[in-house]
């Protein structure tokens, strides 16, 4: 029976054989292991972010220090062999985009991260030449500082959509977090600027302190199940007002096939996982595609494209779920999900 | 032919060469040789060919002995090899070189000629070491300019292959081999022109191979030895022949004609020079200055030395000369005269035939660098015009003792040409001064048609170092092989150094001066010393400021004011149009960091593009200021620092006479107190409310600047109000008072101790209880709290244990404010050694880092306490230091034994008492107080009997305490030069401790890799990252089984560096310390150097362990004293440049070694894991038996004798 479901799906244009999406993580920025989650069943694999300060960081950094105590002292005028051409942090990635396209034939999305338009920009034209069948422009800021209204915040990563749209020729999808004050407007400007999707939403290692040492250190937890609700509620309301042609992604929190299914219900055109992969491993994909195809199957879904949206805002029997009003009662029937407490620091 | 000119120093001038005709290239690193060496080994690791296509295998060896035997080796099977080496490296190779040269085999050794060490170290130029090999039977051709170098490179190569006599090829360290000139190079067609295919296929055929045998190296007897040596005579005669065959062959192709011998000056010449090397650039000028005045003088230049030609040396002479000076750069002391000068006078009396000689005399100039200019040379020919000249002579210094120098007229100048721009520049070595100034005259050189010259003169400190740049512009080739004397521009990047350095002294009538300043120029006037505004008002100077840092930090350069100076000195100077300069400024950027990606280039040309707007030009006002230049030392300064060192640190050394200086070498320790460098910009602050009494601070800084002391409240009862303490945390001392204080014109600013700071404030974490501040807020408020600090009595030593942090900070460091690298991660080992056994230790220095900041003048770090006692430290050479070390060890035991035993025999007179207590074992340091009080007893009754023994016994007297003899020194000697010595050291059983400050390469010479550099370490001569593991010291240490061996890292546990140092003086055998030392050769932040050192420990690259042969309660005599690694190898070495830059140029290999790299790490803790469990069946290992002075005599009781 569960041969009979279709699990085909479109994203950014590219034909998936499943909705099941490796989104950024560790594994898929490893030709080995990206190899892996492909033969795991990952329809697409989303490489790991280039950091923008990772390139500025490194190109700053490294000339420091290959300079540091050059010319000080008349024995050693130097400290390390003339170095040849250097390859920076976006060379490699550009280098291992090309090893990843080399050894798996899913399509290989390559992922930037960024908050100012600058020279780093060029990689995103490199990662098209290097075999990218789509960029993925990772939009995450802190607004820190007080003299920017959310305009102006709104009107710089809008002008950094336009330089990377500008500097690439295949599918641009924009990588959001939940943090827009006017999400639906913002969203819809990002998607008139050129993006060919949203991925939604990002989340990133929040600081933590370390209590012995007394310092600020990064943490990363691994989603859980109810971060889902976020981008579903965020997709439901997005898929009416963008359209069918615009790509959604519904990333954070999925874990299972019931979670894939409840993403593409409100609209996704993928469901896109890292968490529960380096928990279970590459063969997890499978897992869940299993678990796709069986609740279709018992549900008599036969395709993706039947499912998809169909219990978004607009197809919902209450459109006033996914707003504000459903806010009450969510408080009041709220008991503590085990996924809830505090997961303790990953290893 | 169109020839291409570029710009470069005379070592890559000879390594082009050198490369491009050599198969086998057996290198090893000296100053000022090395860049030859890491030229060729840049080329080999990025595959460049050389002229017959091939890559050649550059091999780096364990010494220049070593380096000589590769080369004997590859050119005996065939091979074209070739070497780079100076000074005391090629002293090493002469062995060799003589076997070389029996066996007629070619190859050239390129030597960037410098002073052998005599009674001190000296990296500069002169021609002893040359001179030292000419007994070889080696030819030896001298190159005076970076030109000369390039083309006599290819002379040299041509002619031993087709004279089979192997070449020394030299010219001057430093003045020729860093000097950077435009020169005309030679192509490939050039060199296949001059070195025949024949002659390269002959020394092949001569090569050992087993299919047509020979034996060479045979032993022989007097029958035929003499016969033998003889029967080479027809190669060497062919020599100058060869030599001048090939030198006609360049002239032909490049229109630039060498000679054996060249003469230049008047036809009608009565006084001549003869000169070999770059002084000859400046007896000529002096010679052309004379000739132009009238003067009947010139010159003979000296090409080839050996086999020396002496028939055209007459030949080259004007009939017409009456008398000759012959100057040499080496001293022979005791000879008749130097050695070019015993030749000259020998080839013209065999010349002669009957004819009257010319009066020959013979002079030394330019020892270790010295200056000789036009106007030294003209005092040569004016001392010829004297009816009886000194016979002997010296000139470049002022000779009060043997009156041999001879008077210069200072004034005296070459008329320089025409539109020729000279230029001085003074920087410090970090804001990239010298680095822009090497640009402007490749950028002049390269792309206009002027000639350009640069030489760097830098000081003798690693940290603060101040660099004078010496450039010159012109439109005729430049012969000047002497720094610049008038110049028409002078900038100044530091505003500081206006107070310390004469700046304007070089500085021609209406020059311009550039000044970097922080001071807008409306004020900058008022900010002037009096004595800058002076000089400018007397020169009638063109004035300009610019602030650089601002623009620098603006565009995001940080300190590095390069590029922000640079386009100021084109507009300023002159030499290009402003636009034009700027356009190659960008185009020199782009290339030199293109490489290292856009951010880089794109933050240089905003400096650039920033740097004319803000360029000033300031009106000259009346000298009004009342700053003054900065007077050098305290007045309370012993005698010999306010009349020697005080010159030394001003820059005036050159004006001392020889009466000034010590005969043998001998100096005072502690002067370094007196150089008040004042180089941080930031200085550590005391925060006494959160400090928690720990000592980190103080143990880890590396100019011994933070200060810890431990006092009774009442001790501080005049204290000025500034001073701040608190009280003292300790069971032990209940009631006292802790002060930690900085010194804040001694600290360089590195910040490692508020790295290291585990006290942070409750309500801002980020304050530390000691925190970096801006130096401007608090120098003054420091110096009060400083001075006041250093009158406080140290604590008695007794009344703290010091096996703790804690205890062994509040005991004085007698070794302070050395000119290490800032952050430098050995020093402090040196400081905590000082501090525990400072006053009775005596330190053999092997030669490097540590020898060059411990003892490199003007000033010296190794320090006494206040009852002058401290470390007494001796540096003998790079390769020895361990038997230097050893014989210390053995004068000690014999000195020590006989004083025992005179103590017995003397025991009636002396009393039975007094003799018995001194006789007692002092091992503790409580024990060694009482012995030295018993000493004094001693000497005051030795003092009163009148016998040789009691004499000897008074002399000898001072060894009955045990003294510490430390065997200090780096990777490079230990593990790889001196590693034979050290290894016949540690066995003898004998009571020597060794210090092993391992940075794991060659930090001294520039970062070369040693055998001590990990596996994927990038370093010079492994460009490509290490492939081989680094070799465990410690593990042959222990094999011994007697030899106490500990590996420590004072960043992962300071507590166990402490414990070693205590158990390896107390162990009376060998012992060894091999001490993890962060160095600025790792690219990384030095402000977390020890943060570095804690990272290495955590992931098991760096385990810490004690061996302790003499254990005894459980047997099992290996410690590990780290933990499990907790991290990865790769966390620890993707925070270090000298590994994380292999990913970026070489990352499919990088992500092998790395994975070597963690299998070393995880083999050796499985290993050391299992070591530590286990038993030794052998209990207690002491040293093995040897004659021991603690044998004790028997004492005289009865008064009879024995």
């Amino acid at each position: 029976m569960s041969e009979t479901v279709d699990l085909t799906t479109r994203y950014l244009g590219l034909d998936l054989a499943s909705p099941l999406v490796a989104s950024a993580g560790p594994l898929n920025g490893d030709p080995a292991t990206a190899r892996l989650v492909a033969e795991g069943g990952a329809s697409a694999i989303v490489m790991p972010s280039l950091f923008e300060e990772e390139i500025l960081h490194e190109e700053i950094q490294l000339n420091r220090a290959l300079d540091a105590g050059t010319e000080h002292f008349a024995e050693a005028l130097d400290y390390f062999p003339s170095i040849p051409e250097l390859a920076d942090a976006g060379d490699r990635y550009v280098a291992t985009l090309a090893r990843i396209k080399a050894q798996v034939d899913v399509p290989v999305i390559a992922s930037l991260n960024a908050t100012t338009k600058g020279g780093w920009v060029r990689y995103a034209r490199r990662m098209e030449e290097a075999g990218a069948d789509a960029v993925e422009l990772n939009l995450y800021r802190v607004a820190a500082d007080p003299t920017l209204t959310g305009a102006d915040m709104e009107a710089r990563d809008l002008d950094l959509v336009a330089t990377v749209r500008e500097a690439v020729g295949v599918p641009l999808a924009v990588k959001l977090s939940p943090y827009y004050s006017a999400m639906a407007n913002f969203a819809a400007r990002v998607v008139a600027t050129g993006a060919d999707g949203l991925v939604l939403f990002n989340r990133f290692y929040q600081p933590d302190l370390d209590l012995e040492n007394l310092d600020v250190v990064p943490r990363l937890e691994l989603s859980q199940p109810w971060e889902l609700r976020l981008p579903m509620r965020w997709i439901a309301i997005l898929r009416p007002q963008l359209g069918p042609r615009v790509s959604l992604a519904a990333t954070s929190g999925i874990r299972g096939g019931i979670d894939v299914v409840k993403a593409l219900m409100v609209g996704a055109d993928v469901a896109m996982m890292t968490s529960a992969v380096l928990r279970n491993g590459p063969g997890h994909f499978a897992a869940v595609e299993a678990d796709l195809r069986t609740w279709m199957a018992r549900h008599e879904y036969t395709s993706v494209d039947q499912l998809r949206g169909s219990a978004s805002q607009a197809t919902s029997g209450d459109p006033s779920a996914f707003e504000r009003a459903n806010y009450m009662k969510t408080l009041h029937s709220w008991a503590a999900p085990p996924g809830l407490t505090p997961a303790s620091p990953s290893s | 032919m169109d020839r291409r000119f570029e710009c470069m120093d005379g070592n890559e001038a000879a390594a082009r060469i050198a490369y491009a005709l050599s198969e086998v290239v057996a290198i090893y690193p000296i100053t000022p040789a090395s860049p030859m060496a890491e030229h060729a080994d840049d080329w080999s690791a990025a595959g460049k060919p050389n002229l017959w296509g091939v890559v050649p295998d550059v091999v780096e060896m364990q010494s220049e002995a070593g380096a000589a035997g590769a080369l004997h080796g590859a050119l005996q099977k065939g091979a074209l090899g070739t070497t780079f080496t100076a000074s005391q490296g090629l002293l090493l190779m002469i062995p060799n070189m003589f076997k070389i040269a029996g066996e007629l085999t070619p190859t050239v050794i390129h030597v960037a000629a410098r002073t052998i060490a005599t009674h001190a170290l000296s990296i500069f130029g002169d021609h002893s070491d040359v001179m030292h090999a000419r007994t070889t039977g080696w030819a030896m051709l001298a190159a005076g300019s970076v030109q000369e170098v390039h083309d006599f490179a290819l002379i040299a190569h041509a002619a031993t292959l087709r004279s089979r006599v192997p070449f020394l090829h030299f010219f001057d360290g430093f003045r020729t081999s860093h000097e950077v000139d435009k020169i005309s190079v030679l192509d490939t067609e050039d060199l296949r022109a001059l070195v025949r295919d024949g002659d390269v296929l002959e020394h092949r055929a001569r090569g050992m191979t087993p299919d047509a045998p020979v034996v060479r190296g045979t032993a022989q007897n007097p029958d035929v030895f003499f016969q033998a040596r003889e029967a080479s005579n027809p190669y060497h005669l062919a020599v100058p022949g060869v030599v001048r065959q090939v030198m006609d062959e360049l002239a032909e192709r490049t229109g630039r004609r060498y000679d054996l011998v060249q003469y230049h000056g008047a036809l009608d010449a009565e006084r001549v020079v003869v000169v070999m090397g770059s002084g000859s650039g400046a007896v000529e000028e002096a010679v052309d200055s004379l000739v132009a005045a009238g003067e009947p003088v010139g010159m003979l230049r000296v090409r080839l030395f050996n086999p020396f030609p002496a028939e055209q040396l007459v030949a080259a002479l004007p009939p017409s000369v009456r008398s000759i000076a012959v100057l040499d750069r080496t001293k022979e002391p005791g000879a008749v005269g130097e050695p070019m000068y015993l030749t000259v006078v020998a080839a013209l009396a065999e010349q002669a035939d009957g004819r009257p000689l010319p009066r020959v005399i013979g002079g030394r100039y330019g020892l270790s660098s010295k200056e000789f200019t036009p106007a030294m040379a003209k005092a040569v020919f004016d001392e010829l015009t004297r009816p009886e000249p000194k016979r002997h002579f010296t000139v470049g210094i002022y000779d009060d003792v043997t009156r041999l120098s001879l008077p210069v007229d200072t004034d005296f100048r070459y008329p320089r040409p025409a539109r020729e721009v000279q230029a001085v520049f003074f920087g410090l070595g970090s804001d990239g001064t010298v680095g822009a100034n090497k640009a402007s005259v490749k950028i002049i050189g390269e792309h206009t048609d002027l000639w350009s010259q640069g030489y760097f003169v830098y000081d003798s400190k690693k940290s603060g170092s101040v660099t004078v740049s010496h450039l010159r512009f012109g439109p005729d080739p430049i012969r000047s092989t002497y720094l610049v004397e008038d110049a028409d521009f002078v900038a100044c990047h530091q505003f500081g150094l206006l107070e310390k350095m004469k700046v304007l002294d070089v500085a021609k009538p209406g020059a311009t001066f550039l000044l970097n300043s922080p001071f807008p120029a409306e004020t900058v006037w008022d900010h002037l010393p009096r004595e800058v505004q002076q000089q400018l008002v007397d020169k009638g100077v063109d004035l300009w400021v610019i602030d650089a840092y601002k623009v620098a930090s603006e565009t995001g350069m940080g300190s590095r004011i390069n590029t922000v100076m640079q386009p100021c000195f084109f507009k300023l100077s002159g030499v290009l149009p402003a636009d034009e300069a700027i356009a190659h400024i960008k185009a020199f950027v782009e290339k030199t960091y293109s490489r290292r990606g856009q951010t880089v280039v794109d933050r240089n040309f905003a400096a650039i593009d920033h740097s004319l707007e803000r360029l000033v030009r300031v009106p000259l006002g009346e000298v009004t200021s009342s700053r003054r230049m900065a007077s050098t030392v305290p007045d309370g300064a012993p005698e010999f620092v306010k009349r020697v060192t005080t010159l030394l640190m001003a820059g005036d050394g050159d004006r001392l006479p020889v009466s000034a200086l010590p005969v043998d070498g001998t100096f005072p320790t502690g002067t370094t107190k007196y150089e008040k460098r004042a180089i941080a910009q930031e200085i550590p602050i005391w925060d006494p409310d959160i400090c928690i009494d720990c000592g980190k601070c103080a143990i880890v800084c590396p100019h011994a600047t933070i200060r810890m002391k431990v006092f009774e409240p009442g001790a501080v009862a005049g204290a000025p109000p500034e001073f701040l303490s608190k009280d003292f945390r300790s069971k032990d001392l209940p009631g006292h008072r802790l002060a930690i204080q900085v010194a804040p014109d001694d600290c360089t600013g590195c910040g490692v101790c508020v790295d290291v700071c585990p006290a942070k404030s409750k309500t801002e974490v980020r304050h530390k209880a000691i925190n970096m501040e801006p130096v401007g807020e608090h120098r003054d408020i420091e110096r009060t709290r400083w001075d006041y600090f250093q009158s406080i009595e140290p604590l008695d030593r007794s009344l703290l244990p010091h096996d703790s942090v804690k205890g062994s900070q509040v005991l004085e460091p007698l070794f302070e404010f050395s000119g290490a690298c800032s952050g430098c991660g050995e020093t402090p080992y040196l400081k905590l050694v000082t501090q525990l056994f400072g006053d009775r230790m005596i330190v053999a220095n092997a030669t490097g880092c540590s020898s060059i900041y411990g003892a490199n003048l003007p000033t010296t770090p190794w320090t006494v306490n206040a009852a002058g006692r401290g470390p007494a430290w001796n540096n003998s050479l790079f390769e020895d230091n361990a038997e230097f070390g050893l014989g210390m060890r053995l004068a000690l035991d014999t000195m020590r034994g006989q004083a025992r035993a005179l103590l017995a025999k003397l025991s009636p007179e002396l009393g039975v008492d007094l003799v018995t207590d001194l006789l007692a074992p002092a091992d503790t340091e409580a024990e060694i107080e009482v012995q030295r009080r018993l000493l004094d007893q001693l000497r005051d009754r030795l003092a009163g009997i009148d016998s040789p023994d009691a004499r000897h016994l008074l002399a000898l007297a001072g060894n009955l305490v045990r003294q510490g003899v430390w065997l200090i020194g780096g990777d490079g000697w230990a593990y790889d030069i001196g590693f034979g010595g050290l290894d016949h050291v540690l066995s003898s059983g004998r009571n020597v401790n060794v210090l092993v400050l391992d940075t794991e390469v060659y930090s001294n010479t520039g970062g070369q890799a040693s055998k001590a550099t990990p596996r994927g370490a990038v370093a010079k001569f492994a460009a490509a990252g290490k492939s081989t593991g680094k070799k465990d010291l410690g593990a042959i240490a222990r094999a011994y089984g007697n030899v106490y061996v500990a590996q420590v890292a004072m960043g992962a546990n300071d507590l166990q560096t402490t414990k070693a140092l205590l158990e390896a003086d107390a162990w009376p055998g060998p012992s060894l310390v091999i001490a993890y030392s962060t160095c600025i050769a790792h690219g990384i932040d030095m402000s977390k150097s020890m943060t570095h050192q804690k990272d290495a420990v955590k992931s098991g690259y760096w385990p810490l362990y004690r061996f302790q042969p003499s254990e005894i309660s459980d047997g099992r005599p290996f410690k590990l004293d780290s933990h499990k690694p907790s991290i990865p190898v790769r966390d620890f070495v993707a925070s270090e440049t000298r590994f994380a830059v292999l990913e970026r140029t070489h990352p499919e290999r990088a992500a092998q070694l790395a994975e070597l790299a963690q299998a070393d790490a995880d083999e050796r803790w499985r290993y050391y894991e299992q070591l530590a469990g286990v038993l030794r069946t052998v209990p207690h290992l002491s040293p093995p038996i040897v004659p021991s002075p603690d044998v004790q005599p028997e004492v005289d009781r009865d008064g009879s004798g024995s």
